[in-house]
């Protein structure tokens, strides 16, 4: 019971398909992952693997083609559509890799989308927005247009924006590929103190082995499948070294 | 959201200003052209209007308006006035003569003689003079608006008429004792009014007259019923004032290019309009398809995109149809200025309102459609 419960994602067979007949090609061949609550998981691989389908399986906005995948006890597959939505709307927070932030509207609104999507009034939005963003230290550039922040700041904005309605899954892909090095571990260290919290689990995709070291767990990928899970960066680094 | 949906639009000004744009063209086109039509179609029946206290108007049955060259024989007369029903009676004469002003300059006018016992349908409003002064030796009364316009002598004489000055029509002698002003009619000559009996001496000799018989029915008989009885007994065309301009009016839609023309051009505003705002708003959708896919991904259903959709297409074709309607009547009033049609009467806006209806519904259905399509799980491609 104790074990069930601490359980964020559990995923056994996970197979997912794109496109049909000739054309059709597999990206998830049998994927099984569990994530536990309070964890920040990495998914690692090369590129094509499979990761960004993954954790759209994950995050609810790609359908599986077979196997079975719980999130927080709920399975997408046996939601309508709208109610998925929904869910999505209520659980999950976003960050994209190329931050995707609204570009015409301020800092404070685009941390208040989620709010408002959920129903909130624009005001009180903005508010808790604007208390969030002094979460991420950016306080004071409330009324910025994303084009007025550098880089790294406008990432600070998006995972203000992920954090906000207090989703109990937070996806990230890529999220400091476009960030100098620097810049890369405040928004790791930002994800580790600020985004995780006990009841929480992080997905992070990731090619960036600067940043394995935020970790709980790394788990590998190749061709669609997930080939182990380690706990310590350097696992990872030896096991490859020799082949290649 | 729509206030997030609306800083999206508004922060592509160019794409917005080409909003705007699309919209305000096609209303001022659709508009303006509705207007021109409609004020044709006004004039074309004004001359019927503004005859008042005429119950029946009688004529050839071939006459297709009320300035069609259709004559009536001299006989109609007393065979109308021989009908149950009818408690009077009078012709009147109505065609184009030639007319010639004091300096020589010649023009074509409407010559309406009235008839010379009771001077009855004369014009709505008397300005020099009075309609008894037709009664003197050569009467006639000009236009008050055309003394300086389309009767203005241009042979050396320079300059408007003027009451007293002298005319001639087809060689007859006429004098100008007052002016009257009237609804301005769908055709370009100006109009005299004169008695009966003179008015045929100014025309060239026919077997026929051109002209009306105007009834006025006995009191508790219904227009429409003697009109029926008028035809049967005189298998002349017996019409009501509002059969009578209905009937102008018919056939100014159908039997002339009005309508097509007309139509082509509303029909060509309106399809500009969905194109320039449908291509518009498409693209502004697609260059933005990333962020609605992210706010699917963030749980925004349907209805929501559906409403930021609805904002931006109902802010713009507010703004649009505002500006457009606004040029429209602006255009409209150098329009009058220049004395040609143009009455918007309050179903011009309501069509043009709808027909910007229409447009949002097919560029924001087009735009919403491309939205709802749009996979969530996009977001996360580069
Ligand atoms: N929408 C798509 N249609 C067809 N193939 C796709 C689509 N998205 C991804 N793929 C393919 O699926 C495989 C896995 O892609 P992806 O999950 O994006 O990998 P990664 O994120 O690890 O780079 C790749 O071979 C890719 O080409
Ligand atoms: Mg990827």
């Amino acid at each position: 019971m104790t074990e069930a419960s601490s359980i964020a994602i559990e995923c056994k067979g996970v197979v997912k398909h794109y496109g049909q007949g000739a054309a059709r090609v597999t990206a998830l061949r049998g994927v099984d992952l569990t994530v536990r609550k309070g964890e920040l998981l990495m998914l690692v691989g090369p590129s094509g693997c499979g990761k960004t389908t993954l954790i759209s399986v994950i995050a609810g906005v790609l359908d599986r083609n077979e196997g079975a995948c719980t999130v927080f006890g709920e399975d997408f597959a046996r939601m309508s559509a709208r109610a998925r939505t929904r869910w999505r709307g209520e659980n999950v927070g976003f960050v994209f890799q190329a931050f995707n932030l609204i570009p015409t509207i301020t800092a404070a609104e685009n941390v208040a989308v989620p709010l408002m999507i959920l129903g909130e009034g624009h005001g009180a939005a903005i508010r808790r927005a604007r208390e969030v963003l002094e979460m991420v230290g950016l306080g004071d550039r409330w009324r910025a247009l994303p084009a007025q922040l550098s880089g790294g700041q406008q990432q600070r904005v998006a995972i203000a924006r992920s954090l906000i309605h207090g989703p109990r899954l937070i996806v990230c892909d890529e999220p400091t590929s476009a960030l100098d090095h620097q810049t890369g571990h405040v928004i790791m260290r930002l994800l580790k103190n600020v985004a995780l919290r006990e009841d929480r689990a992080l997905v992070i995709v990731t090619h960036d082995a600067r940043i394995f070291g935020f970790a709980d767990r790394i788990a590998e990928m190749d061709d669609g499948r997930i080939e182990r899970i380690v706990t310590d960066p350097r696992e990872l680094m030896a096991g490859t070294a020799p082949g290649r | 959201m729509t206030r997030v949906a609306l800083k999206m639009l508004m922060g592509d000004r160019l794409k917005y200003a080409g909003l705007i744009a699309g919209i305000l063209f096609a209303v001022t086109l659709i508009a303006q052209q509705a207007s021109i039509m409609t004020g044709f179609i006004q004039r074309m029946g004004s001359f019927v209007r503004d005859t008042g206290s005429v119950d029946l108007w009688v004529m050839d049955p071939q006459r297709r308006f009320s300035d069609d060259q259709k004559p009536l024989s001299e006989t109609a007369l007393p065979r109308v006035r021989g009908v149950e029903g009818v408690s009077w009676a009078v012709p009147m004469y109505r065609s184009w003569l030639r007319c010639r002003l004091p300096d020589g300059t010649l023009v074509q006018a409407i010559v309406t003689g009235l008839d010379d016992a009771t001077l009855l349908g004369g014009p709505p409003e008397i300005v020099e003079g009075s309609l008894e002064d037709l009664r003197r030796s050569g009467g006639v009364l000009v236009d008050a608006d055309e003394l300086g316009g389309k009767m203005r002598m241009v042979r050396g004489g320079e300059g408007p008429l003027r009451v007293g000055d002298r005319l001639a029509f087809n060689d007859e002698d006429a004098v100008i004792v007052g002016t009257f002003r009237a609804s301005k009619g769908f055709f370009w000559e100006p109009v005299v009014y004169t008695t009966y009996s003179r008015a045929v001496r100014f025309a060239p000799p026919e077997r026929k007259v051109n002209g009306f018989v105007l009834v006025g029915v006995r009191e508790g008989e219904d227009a429409a019923a003697v009109g029926r009885r008028i035809e049967a007994a005189t298998g002349l065309r017996a019409l009501t004032r509002d059969q009578f301009e209905a009937h102008s009016t018919n056939f100014l839609l159908t039997s002339t290019g009005i309508l097509a023309n007309f139509g082509l051009a509303i029909g060509l505003g309106f399809v500009i309009g969905v194109l320039v705002c449908g291509q518009t708003l498409y693209q502004f959708t697609l260059d933005n398809l990333r962020h609605f896919a992210a706010l699917k991904a963030m749980g925004a259903g349907n209805w929501l995109l559906v409403r930021m959709v609805g904002a931006q297409v109902v802010t713009v074709g507010a703004i649009g149809y505002g500006i457009g309607l606004g040029a429209a009547v602006l255009l409209g009033r150098v329009i009058v200025k220049a004395g040609l049609a143009f009455y918007m009467p309050w179903q011009v806006p309501v069509l043009s309102g709808v027909a910007i209806g229409a447009i949002g519904l097919l560029a924001g259905s087009l735009s919403l459609a491309r939205v709802i399509r749009a996979e969530p799980g996009m977001v996360f491609k580069g």
